[in-house]
């Protein structure tokens, strides 16, 4: 097993992770920090992706992506977040109202 | 809990499918290593990353700050929340903080732009140089100077737009002058890079601190307005 396909599997286990944390936690800060192991992982798998056999010099194009994802995800997280705080001044809940918490404990 | 513990294995099942598709990727993929590595000395910089990033898909740079644009447009439609409201005097008290802050500012400003110019030769650029200047600019904020730090919106608004106006406008005019979209002339292209560079660097640092800071001036609202009081009445 390279490096390479290390950092990849590691890039897909850290996905599900941030999958998981989307779907399953109600709380919204929660959903975005989930939203961005998502991002993390998928960086992980695309400098991976870049690898090569030592005398060789990396890819560079993943890299330039990972660069234009991160700075993406930090504008939607931002967005997010500001959205967030903005149900939690109207509603007094950080909870979206079909999500609430405790609702999966029925 | 039993949808809790459906939806926990339905994540390992996705996983495990997932690596398996990571393990049967090919050894040595497709790669433009070199396609990049041949064309490096047309690109004006000797960093091969900032190169894809700045010359060879600029087209991709160019949208990002759009995004970042749009998101700030996002941010400022809002009307200002509870979070930002208790901004209103140091957020970190004591002296310590205030001196290490004074110490700090200068020199991240200084590193903001050694950050621009060392782009060209290693890890670095406008993204890079603009994170930086963006927390030395909170920072300022949290310690405690809100008053002179946030800019007016009418002062704000051309410095967010004016990396992607001259990103856009050497774009396009490259256009004008004969040649496609974006693309720099042979002699020209390291000053080029560096003039898009500079005024991105500015916007982005003012895009960054936007996001965070919401729109200035504006009139906070902590209670919804109470034209909409009857609508959360009705579906409730």
């Amino acid at each position: 097993m390279t490096v390479s396909t290390l950092y990849a599997l590691v890039g897909v286990t850290v996905f599900t992770i941030g999958l998981y944390g989307l779907l399953a936690q109600p709380h919204l800060l929660r959903k975005i920090i989930g939203f961005n192991f998502m991002g993390s992982g998928i960086s992980l798998l695309l400098v991976a992706s870049g690898w090569r056999l030592p005398p060789l010099p990396p890819d560079p194009v993943p890299q330039a992506l990972v660069l234009t994802g991160i700075v993406v995800a930090v504008s939607a997280t931002a967005f997010g977040l500001a959205l967030a705080c903005r149900i939690y001044v109207e509603t007094g809940q950080t909870a979206l109202p079909d999500h609430k918490v405790g609702e999966d404990d029925e | 809990m039993l949808r809790h513990l459906m939806l926990i294995l339905g994540m390992v099942l996705i996983g495990m499918h997932l690596c398996g598709l990571v393990l049967t990727l090919p050894e040595q993929p497709v790669s433009l290593a070199e396609t990049v590595m041949t064309a490096m000395p047309h690109s004006g910089v000797n960093n091969p990353v900032t190169a894809v990033l700045l010359n060879f898909r600029g087209y991709d740079t160019l949208l990002e700050v759009a995004v970042l644009l749009l998101a700030v447009l996002g941010v400022w439609s809002l009307p200002r929340s509870l979070v930002y409201s208790q901004f209103v005097g140091p957020q970190v008290h004591g002296a310590v903080p205030v001196a290490l802050v004074r110490l700090i500012v200068p020199l991240a400003v200084v590193v903001g732009g050694y950050l621009l110019w060392i782009g060209a030769d290693a890890p670095g650029g406008a993204f890079q140089a603009a994170a930086v200047l963006a927390g030395a600019w909170l920072l300022l904020l949290l310690v405690g100077y809100p008053e002179q730090v946030i800019p007016s919106e009418r002062r704000l608004r051309p410095l967010l737009a004016v990396g992607f106006a001259v990103f856009l406008g050497v774009a396009c005019g490259m256009l004008v002058f004969g040649r496609s979209l974006l693309e720099y002339p042979q002699a020209w292209t390291k000053a080029w890079l560096l003039l898009i560079e500079s005024a991105l660097t500015i916007s982005l640092a003012c895009i960054l601190f936007s996001l965070f800071v919401g729109r200035p001036r504006q009139e906070l609202e902590t209670e919804p307005p109470k034209s909409r009081s009857h609508v959360t009445e009705e579906t409730t």
